[in-house]
């Protein structure tokens, strides 16, 4: 896939990259400043999903790891657009997601928060966004869990988000937060962010996205930069 | 939202300290499946094969066992991939966790790139993502074998001469020295790019 053109990273929308707050950014944060380049093929190109076609269980978590039952928690529906700046929808880019399950532990082995794991849930997700960028995810909602940042530190509920996009330039890895969350005016890794954009990573409850009797619908659209469309084969000549 | 309206970036976040059963999942030999892993080229696709790996190592020069790395690249003929995961069998992808090898490194399997354009010396992008980082870095990795095509590359001239050091390109001849370059990098000279 290619992109027409990628703005620069916004930096008055991304958080920075050295947060004291957020403890490991201080050995984990670059120490000189970035070096800003032209922008050719090599930013512009990307990878398109060419792996085996993905099914409803790739994108519906509360199905994609049972084994004898279903998982417990609350239900939700997790759904958006892809857009690019101009507001342009991004269709045919792959969305994954990652979670803890709804008592806030992840199966990944290195977790060692002290709740229990269930045994009907994994947690990991995958879908592709349809010609009007729209994706959706079938999930239970996360539960909050510790963290050793600082004394009594403990994340938000959260499901984490990773984007393709059209482009290498495009590429971004993000976390979903929900509305009304006391945990938010807390957590570093939130609060990293400059204060006009955050809003833009809590998703809205809405009554339209809920399904009858089955589950919650929430809306979280995604904004990747630049632009999409047709890339000129010869950027560099000029 | 109409096409027209102008939107505002969505803010990254850190990929934290899980993601592999997530992004990663074969890798780490949890369930569930893989967009793309550390082949970016299978034994069909013609082209001088290299392998490239390297750790990425934080401030205090601590190997990170919990980086993802990921590459995008052109093929030997210059071009990139339209998949990532085409008939070609090259998909110009590839995708590792540190956490699956004893010394945190990471390893892809691949050919080595041609030139992108006429400027631009042979090179492969690497992105960069752990936990302790807010937004993921950039940067690229050349090759030691093309000291005059390098000599070109209007990328690799605007790397600060302070930073010389870490300039060095990959040394093909030595494949496991061949991306452990890129930590350096990372703290000293990381693009923005795409930033």
């Amino acid at each position: 896939m290619s992109a027409r053109s990628a703005a620069d990273r916004d930096w008055d929308s991304h958080p920075p990259l050295l947060w004291p707050d957020y403890k490991s950014t201080a050995l984990r944060a670059p120490q000189q400043p970035l070096v800003k380049i032209a922008r050719g093929l090599s930013e512009l190109t990307g990878p398109a999903y060419g792996g085996p076609p993905l099914t409803e269980l790739d994108r519906d978590l509360t199905r994609n790891g049972r084994r004898n039952g279903e998982p417990l928690g609350e239900r939700i529906i997790v759904t958006g657009r892809v857009l690019d700046e101009t507001g342009a929808p991004v269709p045919n880019t792959l969305v994954e997601i990652w979670q803890a399950n709804a008592a806030g532990r992840y199966v990944h082995v290195a977790d060692q928060h002290d709740a229990p794991l269930d045994p009907n849930f994994v947690g990991a997700g995958r879908c592709l966004t349809d010609a009007d960028g729209v994706y959706r995810f079938l999930t239970v909602k996360p539960g909050a869990y510790s963290w050793r940042n600082h004394p009594n530190a403990w994340r938000p509920n959260h499901i984490h988000f990773s984007l393709l996009g059209p482009a290498i330039a495009s590429r971004l890895v993000t976390q979903m937060y929900f509305p009304g969350d006391p945990l938010l005016a807390f957590d570093p890794i939130f609060l990293g962010v400059p204060v006009a954009a955050r809003e833009r990573l809590i998703a809205r409850f809405s009554l339209e996205a809920t399904q009858p009797e089955y589950a919650l619908g929430f809306l979280f659209d995604i904004v990747l930069r630049g632009a999409q469309g047709t890339l000129m084969e010869t950027p560099f000549e000029s | 939202m109409s096409p027209s309206q102008e939107s505002s970036q969505t803010p990254s976040q850190t990929i934290g300290p899980f993601f592999a059963y997530g992004l990663t999942a074969r890798q780490y030999a949890y369930p569930g499946a893989q967009v793309t892993d550390a082949i970016v080229a299978d034994e069909t696709v013609p082209g001088p094969r290299i392998r490239i790996e390297g750790r990425v190592l934080d401030g205090a020069g601590i190997a990170v066992p919990d980086a993802l790395v990921e590459i995008w690249q052109a093929g030997p003929d210059g071009r990139y991939a339209a998949d990532a995961r085409g008939n070609s069998g090259f998909s110009g992808f590839g995708r590792q966790g540190t956490g699956t090898d004893p010394e945190c490194r990471f390893s892809f399997v691949t050919v080595k790139p041609g030139s992108v354009g006429a400027e631009h010396a042979p090179h492969v992008n690497v992105i960069v993502f752990m936990r302790g980082l807010l937004s993921h870095l950039y940067t690229r990795l050349y090759f030691d074998d093309e000291a005059s095509a390098n000599a070109r590359d209007p990328i690799l001239a605007l790397v600060p001469c302070s930073r010389a050091g870490n300039r060095s390109p990959a040394r093909p001849s030595i494949a496991s020295t061949s991306a452990s370059r890129v930590p350096r990098r990372r703290c000293s000279s990381m693009s923005e790019h795409a930033g």
